[in-house]
Formats: C-alpha cells, structure tokens, sequence
C-alpha cells in the first residue's frame, strides 16, 4: 500500500472542507490524470460538529476507500484534530491552524502550523475561502497534485463570480506553506 | 472515448439509470440515498422525463409502478426506513410484473439507526422484505463505474424479466467519488420491454402460453388490462383455483431461478489457487480486495468472490469455493445476515468464519488479514 497517498481535511461541518477534497480528488483525477478517491464522514447535523473528508490518490487501483495511514492531515479546529489524528502515519504530517489548534496532539509525526484562517480573512478578507488556502498549503506541501491542475479544479467549482477571489486564496496558501517549507 | 468525470456512486446511479433509458423517477429523499433523486431532478425535465417527489415512500413506489405501466423505465431511490416502507408496493410489482429499479443506499440500522454511516444489514430484506414468495434480482456494485454499469444492467433485467431489481449499495459507495468513463450511448447494451404483436382485443396480459415472461402493453398505446395484486388468470382479472395459482407461482420464480446463468454474475480475484476465500461485497469487497493484496505479499493464499448479482444467491460458485478451501471469511456491516447463505452453501465443506461491524466504520483491511490469518 505504499503508494497510496493518504490525505485528510479536517474541521468543523460548514467549512467547506468536504468541497476541498472534491476539488484535490478531481484536480488529481480529471487534471493530473490519476487515480484518486475521495470520501467523507460527517454527523447528521447540518452545521457544526467535526466533519471529514479524504482523499487517496495513487497510481494504482484503489480498492479500499478511506485513509488509514495518513500522510498529511489538516485540522482547523481543536475539536477535529483530537478526534481525528490518531490514523496519522509515522512521519506523517500534521497541518494545523496556527490561531484555532493551540493544542498539538504528541506523535511521531511532524507538526505544521500556518495561519490559514488568519490569511483568509485578513489577506484575502473572506473567512469562508480558509478551505481554498488550505487547498493551496496542502498542493505545496504534498507535492502529489501540480497547483495548475488544482487552480484549474477549483475555478470550475466555485460559484461564478468568486474565480478570482478563489485563485487568490489558492495562491496565498500556496505561497504560505512553501514560506514554511523554505523558512 | 466516452465522457471522464469525477462522480459520487449516487450520481453515477442516476447516470447509469438516464444511460439505460430511464425516463421516471418518483421518490422521497432519505439520507444517504438524496443525491440520486437530486441527480435525477436535474437530468430528467432535460430529456423529457418526469421527476416527483411524492409525500411518502409509500406512494413513491406506487408512482414507480404507475410509471412504468404508462411506459416508462422508472426508477426510485431509498435507504433502510424508506425501503421497508416500499416492502408491500415491491411485492405488488412483483407479483403483477411491472418492471422497475429501487435503488437502497444502506445505511445503520434499525429503525433511523445512523443515516450518515454505512450499513449493509438490509440484505436480508432486499431477499425476504416483502411476504409470500416471491422472485427477487438484487445487485450489488461497490465502484462508481460499476454502480453506473450495474444500474445500466438492472434495468436490462428488469425488462427482460419483467420483474423489479433491487440495486443495494452501502453509504460509503454511494458518497465517494472517484473517477468514472461514461460511455458513449451504444456502447453498453440497452434492452427494452417485449410489447405485444397482437391487436389490443386478443391481448392477455398473463399469457405465458408462449413462454414465462408474457409481453407487457404499456398503458395509453390503446391496450387496456386489469392489473390487480390478486393471483390472477391470463386476462389479468383475480383467479381463486388450483391449479394456476400454483403453476404461476412458480413460473414467477423459475424466471429468475430458471435464468441463473444470465443473471448472476461475480468477480473473482486469486481464487484458483486460494487456502482462504474471502466472500464480500460493497464497501467490505473493496476492503477484501486490499486485504487480498496484502496477504499475497506474506505469502497467504487468499483469494476473493465479490458477488455484483447478490439474489439470485450465486449457489453452485460457493458450493464449489467451499469444497477446495480451508476457510471462507464473511466481512460484512451487520451483525451477520449473508454468512448464513454462504454458510448454507458450503454445507460444512469448510470452516466459514464471519467479521462484523456496525459502528458506522467500514471493516478495514488490517481486520480481514488478522481473520485470514487466525484461519489458515
């Protein structure tokens, strides 16, 4: 299974982080021209409450859906990152919300904070694009989807009107993890 | 080439469902079934179906019948509750023969249970939910492309048999989204009700003098006929004698009985020369194939059956894994319901051994390798 590439967008129901995944899985499948699954779990609030959703991307076939050895993991809320990090693999990642996350769980996995919300609502001035940052971040930390395959992805599922509000969040995020990576 | 996109299982559904000719839908929306009427709401006034959302479950599987006497290929969609409410209108489609699909995204059970989370603990139901005995074809896909194709082929049954098909798929195929080619039209057979050849006066609806699946009229066309769920005579009005109750009774039944060798069908994966089989479908067949893949590589001969046709039960395949194996494994969401068919086919030729879960989580593969392992 070691060319699975396991990842998770964590937070609380309402963040757009399901959506997120959807546009990775089709930036990784339509654009990049991979296989990718992506799923999700959440409770039968509308709002509210931890929600998850995954994606796996691989060369091969991918029979068994949802993720048990994660590579990288995003949690924007405390809540979804106690709940959720336990599957994270050796050496994995851990993606946080530098101002939401103040507690990391112990692991053997490398902790990584950034100020997605932050950036969303300062620098681009729209809390609810956090989840495109965060899609931005995760393109340049995983290195498994190229960022014109995802910019691609993502402006043909945002509504019309918000593209370039959108490509701006995608590339705040972008650069901001690769700050992090080069810093 | 046909058309690649990324679509959910429910989507692909209702995808297959328009590819196969389907133009009715009348449903009532339940978690985690929606996406499929919604689809559905957004594809049929495009190509001149009808969608209905109707008060109840109830009154969506009569719609579903109605739909399809006036012609139409119809389809409805549901999840545990909605599916037992259906139970009594399935049993009229069967026993009058109308043609439809119901689609059951399982999900927990009983009762509300967990309606975000997977289930596959209506199996059972899909077999015996309605009374008396009746005929059942009940498929079961578990990739997006095979949901699509598998709802192409359960309409094709379904009018070829004249008979309802039950397509069940748990939450988890249902919700995810993978990469889907949808074909262009053509390339996937379509098949089409038999209509009668004779003028409307000499037509008997439940002739089957010419064979078991007697030609269906649609409504409209200038055919009129009774349509009653009394057992009923050739012209369709209640018959209460021996011995055509009886000899129709089975005739229902040897049409799906009669046709195993055209309807059932399975995929196989290093069965030939597999120690341990893995008997699993939906969800825990895609778990079973990782784990399968794993045990390979330590060395276990494992190998997989995944039945894509659940009812009719694929009998003689099991009977014959059963007689060369040690052990056949049972992943499945429930707290064991189709172990018991498996079970009753290897007829104490091998150890059969079950892996249940109903907590909302799907049965991983590490689980099914351990049980490989402790069964070897």
């Amino acid at each position: 299974m070691s060319e699975r590439y396991e990842i998770r967008f964590s937070g609380s129901g309402g963040q757009g982080l399901i959506l997120a995944g959807v546009i990775f899985a089709e930036a990784a499948t339509i654009f990049d021209k991979k296989n990718a699954v992506q799923s999700q779990s959440y409770g039968p609030e509308a709002r509210g409450g931890a929600s998850k959703s995954e994606v796996i991307i691989s060369e091969a076939t991918i029979n068994f859906p949802k993720a048990t050895a994660i590579d990288l993991m995003l949690a924007l809320t405390q809540e979804a990152c106690m709940k959720y990090y336990k599957d994270i693999k050796p050496n994995g990642t851990l993606l946080v919300d530098e101002d939401f996350v103040k507690e990391t769980p112990k692991g053997t996995f490398k902790v990584v904070r950034l100020p997605i919300i932050r950036t969303a609502s300062e620098e681009i001035g729209k809390a609810f694009v956090a989840n495109i940052v965060a899609l931005g971040a995760i393109t340049a930390m995983t290195g498994q989807v190229s960022i014109e395959a995802v910019e691609k992805a993502v402006l043909s599922r945002v509504p019309k009107g918000t593209e370039e509000l959108n490509k701006k969040a995608l590339m705040a995020g972008y650069e901001l993890a690769k700050a992090q990576r080069n810093g | 080439m046909g058309k690649i996109k990324l679509l959910q299982g429910n989507e692909a559904c209702a995808e297959g469902a328009i590819y196969a000719g389907c133009t009715f839908f009348g449903g009532y929306p339940i978690t985690p079934s929606t996406e499929v009427a919604e689809f559905m709401a957004k594809r049929l006034p495009q190509i001149g179906g009808a969608f209905m959302q109707m008060e109840d479950e109830i009154a969506a599987m009569a719609s579903v019948i109605g739909g399809s006497l006036a012609g139409c290929k119809a389809l409805t969609a549901t999840s545990g509750p909605g599916f037992s409410l259906k139970q009594e209108n399935m049993g009229f489609a069967m026993l009058t023969e109308i043609p439809c699909v119901i689609v059951n995204v399982m999900r927990g059970g009983p009762s509300t249970g967990v309606p975000t989370g997977p289930g596959q603990s209506d199996i059972m139901q899909c077999k015996w939910g309605t009374h008396g005995d009746h005929p059942v074809i009940c498929l079961t896909p578990a990739y997006v492309q095979e949901i699509f194709s598998e709802t192409v082929r359960a309409f094709n049954l379904s009018e070829k048999y004249r008979t309802p098909v039950i397509i069940a798929f748990d939450e988890i195929v249902g919700h995810m989204r993978e990469r889907i080619e949808i074909p262009d039209p053509g390339v996937l057979p379509v098949i089409n009700r038999t209509k009668p050849t004779c003028p409307p006066s000499e037509y008997l609806p439940y002739d089957d003098s010419k064979g078991d699946v007697p030609p269906m009229a649609n409504f409209f066309e200038g055919y009129r006929y009774h349509v009653t769920g009394l057992n009923h005579g050739p012209d369709g009005f209640p018959v209460n004698a021996s011995p055509r109750i009886h000899t129709d009774e089975l005739r229902l039944i040897r049409k799906v009985e009669g046709n195993r060798a055209d309807i059932v069908k399975f995929e196989e994966t290093l069965l030939d020369d597999a120690e341990v089989a893995i008997f699993a479908y939906g969800v825990s067949g895609r778990s079973a194939k990782t784990a399968v893949e794993a045990a390979r590589k330590e060395g276990i001969k494992a190998g997989l059956f995944r039945p894509l046709t659940m009812w009719p039960f694929p009998e003689e395949q099991v009977a014959a894994i059963a007689s060369r194996v040690k052990a056949i494994v049972v992943p499945e969401l429930s707290l064991g319901q189709i172990i018991f068919e498996v079970d009753r086919c290897a007829k104490g030729r091998c150890k059969v051994e079950g892996i249940y879960r109903v907590d909302g989580d799907p049965i991983n593969p590490a689980q099914i390798l351990a049980k490989v392992k402790e069964v070897k």
